[in-house]
């Protein structure tokens, strides 16, 4: 299978703390690829590493088999131009109207003409179901709506990649269903690949070619849907059910209670 | 020990930061020719040019005033209220409508810069931009840069001429110094570029500054409510003592030595 | 959008700014007197030039004609040297004619006063580069308060 990012043996931390211990992590060419884990694993952060707005302390990522890494900054910039990232919270313009948000990479990439660009925006705002909210601001899109307006710029180039920054985090029930049939039809239709960081388990579970789950700065599981599920480790099983206690404890690091209280029992 | 400490650790930060915004205006300047980018100038010079004017204008116009008549009681002791046209145009040229301008601007133009690239940092609008492939340095930064500028010594020019002209108005129309010595004894006195090029020359390095930090605090602010709160208000202090202490150097280069 | 409503007011803006500089210099800097025009230049030595500076006017009763482009000292008789520069359509002033320094009001700025000679036969005109000969120096109240003393006390 041909992988279009592949992410090898990456370390990154920030300051003291280590976010990624070696990862080993590949993303096959036109699937859709869920990387999950519990919060605070630093997930946003893999996103960042392969658009290269953060380098890693060791390891290398390759996007279509060239190093991020080590890409000059007019390379990168051009490599970016293939990809594209749905942020967590839209991230529109909060100055421009969806239709001017959309038309904003078209506009910045490309040399043609407004009558073309109209054309295309409102092509891409129908694929997301917004083309009658064109001239609204973002500040009155509510927050399924703002997502999908970003969607709708985030495939206004056509890009090879598309990645997805918890893209289902409160939303209600009937957004999420939306986002979760456009992620797979635009996937299939524009023969994307996707990259899907998230921890709803059950949405993603139902669209994911293959899924890796993050733990503890490490990749725990890996495989398709069901050789998820049927995995025997403890981490995972906790993580896909959802148990309070496990292998990822309830409490956060710190001395006994009885000692804290007690004081250190000399 | 740790105050040693302390000290060190303070001014590596500060090193730091200079650095960095350094970097940053260097990134922002670097990318200027272009000819797509003038629209946003324009757009740029309206937010912090023209949304500045009138509290430019009525500064100016209440500054003029306040120095005629302030003006006019101690000169006519001396029966010197001729010299109230030089008095007003000499101070506002040289000092009063470069620094008031300065910050007015900051507190006016300055802080709201740094909260919205601050706030378009915290909202991911930065972080999305590059990767969008597009340098949020040049669409943001530059625009906003560059419109500030040009917008301080306009503001500065205006302001000026607005004071001279209130300063008209108390003394000429209200207290009755003679309008003919008012102007005459202005234009005998105040030189182009001694004092007029001076002051423009001063608003342009007040607007390198207050812009500069307006901007850097903003791209360089935590993304946080609270970390953007903190950017506005240091924008608006550094940019007011920035400005002060520079405009000592400035006078004692242009008019201290002879 | 408000597209156009932006542009209109940033023509406004860019207007209000050259009418202000248009303001600065024409009515409150004289650009034109300052530098506009030819002009010639004449020296005239002083005793003593009290408070004149570079760029002091040059009276002819009261009508503006130059400005005071330096002061120097001569090297030779450590006098001070005035070199003004007149306008062109100010010239053909007789050789015989006098400046003296003055003071507009009691504190004023002290200008140039140009006082232009008799003009009869035998006499030329001042040329560009010329001495004027008949100087009277800048009053020094020192002096002034020292001579009347003097004089109440010869009265006496």
């Amino acid at each position: 299978m041909e992988h279009l990012v592949e992410i090898d043996n990456l370390t990154f931390s920030r300051g003291e703390r280590v976010i990624y211990d070696g990862i080993t992590l590949n993303v096959p060419r036109g699937k859709i690829t869920a990387v999950m884990g519990p919060s605070g694993i630093g997930k946003t952060t893999l996103l960042r590493l392969i658009g290269g707005q953060l380098i890693p302390d060791e390891g290398d990522i390759l996007f279509d088999k060239e190093s991020i890494v080590s890409m000059s900054r007019k390379a990168l910039y051009k490599a970016r131009r293939r990809m594209s990232m749905l942020f967590q919270s839209g991230a529109l313009f909060t100055d421009m109207t969806v239709f001017d948000n959309v038309a904003f990479p078209l506009k910045e990439h490309t040399d043609l003409s407004d009558d073309i660009i109209a054309t295309i925006v409102a092509l891409k705002l129908q694929a997301v179901g917004l083309r009658g909210a064109a001239d609204l601001m973002p500040s009155e899109l509510s927050g399924g709506m703002a997502r999908r307006a970003a969607l709708a710029r985030a495939i206004a180039l056509d890009p090879d990649l598309i990645m997805y920054d918890e893209p289902f985090a409160g939303q209600d029930p009937i957004s999420m269903g939306v986002l979760v049939k456009l992620i797979r039809e635009l996937n299939d239709a524009l023969d994307l690949t996707s990259i899907v960081v998230t921890h709803d388990v059950k949405e993603v579970l139902t669209i994911a070619d293959y899924i890796y789950i993050l733990a503890d700065k490490r990749v725990i599981g890996k495989g398709t849907a069901q050789q998820i599920k049927d995995s025997d480790s403890e981490l995972v099983q906790q993580f896909l059910n959802g148990k309070a206690d496990g292998p990822v404890p309830f409490h956060y690091p710190a001395p006994e209670l009885k000692k804290s209280f007690l004081g250190e029992g000399k | 020990m740790k105050f040693l400490q302390s000290i060190g650790a303070k001014t590596i930060t500060k090193v730091a930061a200079i650095g960095r915004a350094t970097l940053m205006l260097f990134g922002a300047l670097v990318a200027v020719p272009r000819l797509k980018n003038v629209p946003l100038i324009i757009h740029q010079l309206y937010v912090v040019g023209v949304q500045s004017l009138l509290i430019i204008m009525v500064s100016g116009l209440f500054i003029g005033m306040v120095m005629a008549l302030q003006g006019y009681t101690i000169l006519v002791d001396y029966g010197a209220e001729g010299s109230l046209g030089p008095m007003v145009a000499l101070s506002l040229l040289r000092e009063l409508g470069p620094v008031v301008t300065a910050l007015l601007f900051a507190g006016r133009a300055g802080s709201a810069l740094t909260a919205e690239i601050g706030l378009m940092k915290a909202t991911e609008q930065l972080s999305s931009l590059e990767m969008m492939a597009v340098d949020p340095l040049r669409r943001i930064v530059a625009p906003r840069f560059w419109a500030g500028m040009l917008a301080m010594p306009m503001l500065a020019i205006i302001f000026s001429a607005i004071g001279i002209l209130g300063g008209h108005l108390v003394g000429v129309d209200w207290l009755g110094v003679d309008s003919g010595s008012y102007w005459s004894i202005m234009q005998s006195t105040v030189d182009w570029n001694q004092d007029v090029l001076n002051g423009v020359i001063k608003s342009v390095v007040f607007a390198l500054v207050v812009t500069w930090i307006a901007i850097f605090k903003g791209y360089d602010s935590v993304p946080t409510s609270e970390g953007i709160s903190k950017a506005t208000t240091e924008t608006v202090v550094y940019s007011s003592l920035a400005v002060l202490g520079l405009d000592f150097v400035l006078t004692a280069l242009m008019f201290g030595i002879e | 959008m408000n597209k156009y409503k932006t542009e209109v007011m940033v023509g406004f803006f860019v207007a209000l700014t050259i009418s202000a500089l248009l303001l600065l210099a024409l009515k409150v800097a004289e650009q034109s007197v300052a530098t506009e025009g030819d002009s010639y230049t004449l020296y005239a030595k002083f005793d003593n030039i009290g408070g004149l500076k570079a760029r002091s006017a040059v009276k002819v009763g009261g009508v503006t004609v130059g400005r005071v482009t330096s002061i120097t000292l001569d090297k030779d008789d450590f006098t001070p040297v005035v070199e003004l520069s007149i306008l062109k359509q100010y010239n053909g002033f007789p050789e015989t004619s006098s400046v003296s320094i003055l003071t507009s009001g009691l504190l004023g700025e002290q200008y140039v006063g140009f006082q232009p000679g008799f003009s009869f036969d035998g006499v030329a005109n001042l040329e560009d580069g010329d001495y004027l000969q008949d100087t009277k120096s800048a009053l020094v109240l020192e002096d002034l308060i020292g001579q009347f003393l003097f004089n109440r006390g010869s009265d006496e």
